[in-house]
């Protein structure tokens, strides 16, 4: 009767399950240390109510965005100690016994799931929320509330990911789960069922972003902004968003499915039972194909104005550039089985998705040399910001040319899952999206916050990175030639391969400087403000960004300005027609609005009843959610007003603060 | 408007500091990789040989993009720096149709050419195709356990663990499948890969040029034991295996149906084994295990649910 109750309220959850290894443990620890001192310090100052008010409850997209990222950016650190565990590992090759089998696998999955889904995606969606509005001069994005959801489906998700240090275990089948290894038969325990909760939770939370901006983008520009007078970051959000809105249903369809599996004996993706993991598969690079374009196009958008801005020059074929980035998003859903070649499709299908996938480097490459011709008879500069972009045209060719290499099938079949490939889309998810992100945040610091940030730590960042990635990347493409493949804790020493991975050690250590560089920079940055106060255009701008305040009042544009040309912000200093804040009007903002959070923390507890299989939990979590929906969807009074004298005020101050600033 | 800064370093200092670094990389990769087997640049066997050639190809067509991009980004990065007043500055510069041609065409043209590689190649490697020989075909069934690698021979009624003996110049038709997670069966001195998986059966054509022992892999995460599941190809002179197979096929140890559901079970580092083999249908067995819902599976919950479905079938027949 105890054992009931005991299985009712606590599903297969049990004491024992809070035992780990000490390595683990002592990274839960940490992160339970972390969290008590945030806890302690916000008490202590009394910060609580202004964390509530200011930050937790509000729907304006800056702070959203602003919050997206410091949640990235913890998650970085996170997924990058998985990595230098994992390098640690293959370099010792096991000869320290630290890691067991079983552990150094929930490592590299936890690596592998938390850089795509929270720090990736994190840092993207962060960006949709800073720049567009601002780009496309808008005060807020369609639909406000829905983002605040977004987000907190995200920490929800992110709270499940890293529960594991605490509680359980976490998936050790790769950070996209193949059946059968993920079914019930071979993997029975909490881990897989973490992975899926977290990545479901979060993919809920993402496709709510793409709807989000793909409608802002579309109803909200600015009067006069047509569809090709868009910055091209926008349009770069455009072709992500739409990819979002297709292929992420196709993730929590095919994770629902696998949940099924495992909870109710379903048989979609298990052979015995008529079910086929092939079909899983495919599912799974339906969607994580396009995900990785969902993750570069940003990154091109952010290139593209950085390259422009440093160059003080129009981009280089900005049609040619919309082309090309829209042909990528149609492209992109036509090669996902170029991610198992090897599962014997048979010559003419692998033909095809081989010969699709070359295609789209030909737009790739379109959009490489436009860059270069940017700067060709333009006044470059050399910022941090452009630093970034030269060592993503190096890096990104190199993971181009290493790509195309593997589209040709019969190829693929000695690259494929050795650590060649792992090379390769670390040198894309490195070197496109994180060296783009690294871009975008120098670039667009200022605007946020008022001040730059320290040049001299931005660039030692910068060279720590290019050059530790060098070096952790290159010995990995001659590992693959000699026959190494991906994801093992130990290897014959005979084999001669622990050279080159202590080798890739030492790039990851160099790696690590870059990162406490980029601390350090953040750190001293915020110390020395003052010195380093900057107006509303400190790289002299071209796009509506760079008139608003800096940092932007909450309605970011007291007057919303009209656009007539491309690059209207460069165009307005040009002509002298900057507008004036003289005839303002009243302004609405919605008020900020707790049911996200409540959504969040409902959506938490229901992925962590799942897990456990407590079910009372799921149900209570649900209904909490449903109603957190139904009071904010019938409150007659979202929105509050700025009035016309108050918008006036703060807009007058803002010019005073700029011409001291 | 931004100042700016007098440059930390002179520019002497900036090219010996990167000349210095650029070397130590260079030196550091040759120093570990120096005398290291290159098994997918130096190959042994015929479809291997082929894939090298293919890789060749594709690297020095990619090389007509890669080389232009990294000169034309130095050389207008250095000329068009904003220090270069004397450098022509045209900010109002939207494009160039001509040159944007160039860049849509020249790509569109070196993919055409790689289409057609990939065409030819892909159908000629195609992993199903036989390889043309006179030599008559050794056939060898893969099995992936966990986690463990079985070679069945049926026409030698020899198996073989974690171990594949065959002879060089002749065909060997491997058929692969999977009695555990998906596995990926890579012999990089010899062929590439395929992935091996329960219920199906995937087929791969492999020939070593040479007498050699050639590390083989399992290149699919399938468990706990998945880095220690390696295995080895010994290809020798024909009489040699002959000889070998002619001793084999009076191993002490069989293998049986009873004898291969142990062996099935999962165990790390089992050493070398050869086997008599006593059930010459083992291989189409194991497929059979996962072709109907009615089949006897491992796990105790399929059992119990497959018990219940062999009632159902049974009820239906009365």
């Amino acid at each position: 009767m105890t054992s009931d109750l005991q299985s009712f309220l606590f599903g297969r959850l049990t004491w024992a399950d809070f035992v780990h290894d000490p390595v683990m443990a002592a990274s839960g620890g940490i992160m339970v240390v972390g969290l008590l001192g945030i806890i302690i310090g916000l008490t202590y100052f009394k910060k609580w109510k202004w964390l509530w008010k200011n930050w937790l409850t509000a729907l304006d997209p800056k702070k959203i965005g602003i919050m997206y990222l410091i949640v990235s950016g913890i998650m970085l650190l996170r997924g990058f100690m998985d990595a230098v565990m994992v390098r640690f590992q293959q370099a010792t090759n096991d000869s320290l016994g630290v890691l067991s089998s079983d552990h150094f696998q929930q490592i590299f999955s936890a690596h592998g799931s938390i850089m795509i889904f929270f720090v990736a995606m994190g840092v993207i969606a962060g960006l949709f929320n800073l720049i567009v509005p601002q780009q496309i001069g808008s005060r807020d994005v369609a639909f406000p509330f829905l983002n605040s959801v977004s987000f907190w489906l995200f920490v929800a998700g992110m709270i499940i990911i890293n529960a594991p240090l605490v509680v359980g275990e976490f998936s050790n089948a790769g950070w996209l789960a193949y059946p059968p290894l993920s079914g019930l038969e071979y993997n029975p325990g909490t881990g897989v069922d973490y992975w899926i909760w977290s990545l479901q939770v979060a993919g809920i939370g993402s496709l709510l972003t793409g709807i989000n901006f793909f409608v802002t983008i579309l109803t909200m520009r600015a009067p006069g902004m047509n569809m090709m007078k868009m910055p091209i970051f926008v349009w770069s959000v455009l072709g992500s968003t739409a990819l979002i809105m297709v292929v992420f249903p196709i993730l929590t369809a095919t994770l629902a499915m696998l949940s099924l599996d495992r909870l109710i004996d379903t048989n979609f993706f298990t052979t015995g039972g008529g079910g086929n993991p092939m079909l899983y598969i495919n599912l799974i690079w339906a969607w994580g194909h396009p995900e990785v374009y969902i993750l570069v196009l940003p990154a091109f958008g952010v290139f593209s104005e950085v390259v422009a801005t440093f160059s003080k020059k129009r981009l280089f074929g900005y049609a040619s550039m919309v082309w090309a980035l829209m042909a990528i998003t149609v492209l992109s859903f036509t090669v996902w089985l170029h991610h198992f070649f090897t599962m014997g499709a048979g010559a003419d299908v692998n033909t095809f998705f081989g010969i699709m996938t070359m295609i789209i480097a030909i737009p790739t490459g379109v959009k490489v040399f436009n860059w270069i011709f940017t700067m060709y008879k333009g006044r470059v500069t050399f910022a941090t910001p452009m630093l970034w972009f030269m060592g993503f045209v190096v890096t990104f060719t190199i993971g181009g040319l290493t790509g195309v290499m593997m589209s040709v099938p019969a190829a693929d079949f000695q690259f494929h899952n050795s650590l060649f490939l792992v090379a390769h889309f670390h040198n894309m998810i490195i070197g496109g999206v994180l060296f783009g992100v690294f871009s975008a945040f120098s670039y667009w610091f200022p605007k946020f916050t008022g001040f730059r940030l320290n040049e001299r730590l931005g660039r030692y960042a910068f060279w720590c990175w290019l050059i530790g990635f060098i070096v952790a990347f290159v010995p990995l493409y001659i590992l693959g030639f000699m026959g190494a493949v991906r994801r093992l804790d130990h290897y014959d020493p005979s084999m001669g391969w622990q050279g080159l991975f202590i080798v890739a050690g030492i790039g990851v250590m160099l790696i690590g400087v870059g990162v406490v560089f980029q601390i350090v920079q953040v750190i001293v940055s915020i110390k020395q403000r003052h010195q380093n106060r900057v107006g509303n255009d400190p790289w002299d701008g071209r796009t509506l960004e760079w008139l608003t305040a800096s940092p932007p009042a909450e309605y970011n544009f007291a007057t919303i300005p009209t656009v007539s040309t491309r690059d209207a912000f460069w165009e307005m200093k040009k002509t002298h027609t900057l507008p004036k804040d003289t005839d303002v009007e009243a302004i609405w903002l919605p008020k900020n609005s707790a049911n996200g959070v409540v959504i969040g923390i409902a959506s938490l507890a229901f992925g962590l009843g799942v897990v456990w299989h407590i079910w009372w939990v799921v149900v209570i979590s649900l209904i909490i959610a449903i109603i957190a929906i139904i009071v904010k969807l019938t409150d007659d009074h979202p929105d509050r007003q700025l009035s016309a004298k108050t918008v006036a005020r703060m807009a007058h101050e803002y010019t005073l603060k700029e011409n001291h600033g | 408007m931004r100042k700016d800064k007098k440059r930390p370093l002179g520019r002497g200092t900036q090219v010996v500091i990167s000349s210095v670094i650029g070397v130590a990389i260079v030196g550091a990769l040759a120093a570990v990789s120096y005398g290291r087997d290159i098994p997918v640049l130096n190959p042994h066997g015929t479809i291997a040989d082929q894939q090298y050639l293919l890789i060749v190809i594709t690297v020095a067509l990619g090389f007509f993009v890669v080389i232009p991009v990294f000169i034309l980004l130095f050389v207008i990065a250095w000329k068009y720096r904003a220090g270069n007043t004397k450098a022509k500055y045209e900010p109002e510069l939207e494009g160039n149709r001509k040159l944007e041609a160039l860049w849509w065409g020249i790509p569109c043209l070196i993919i055409l050419i790689l289409a057609g590689i990939t065409y030819i190649s892909t159908h000629a490697l195609d992993p199903y195709k036989p390889i043309e020989s006179d030599v008559t075909p050794v056939r060898v069934q893969v099995v992936s356990l966990e986690w463990k690698w079985l070679f069945i021979y049926p026409d030698y009624n020899v198996a073989t663990l974690n171990f594949m003996n065959i002879p060089k110049e002749t065909p060997i038709n491997l058929t692969l499948t999977s009695d555990a997670p998906m596995n990926s069966f890579w012999v990089p001195a010899l062929a590439g890969q395929v992935y091996t998986m329960t219920g199906m059966r995937t087929q791969l054509h492999i020939m070593a040029n040479t007498v050699g022992v050639f590390h083989g892999s399992s290149a699919n995460i399938s468990g706990e034991g998945f880095a220690d599941m390696t295995f080895t190809v010994h290809a020798m002179d024909e009489t040699d295996f002959v000889q070998w197979a002619r001793t084999a096929v009076h191993s002490p140890a069989m293998l049986t149906s009873e004898s291969y559901a142990e062996l099935a079970k999962p165990s790390k580092n089992v050493p070398d084994t050869t086997y008599m083999l006593m059930t010459p249908t083992l291989f189409d067995d194991i497929m059979m295990k996962y072709m109907a819902p009615s089949s006897p599976s491992s796990s105790d919950a399929d059992t119990k649910k497959t018990d219940t479905m062999e009632h159902m079938h049974m009820d239906g027949m009365n």
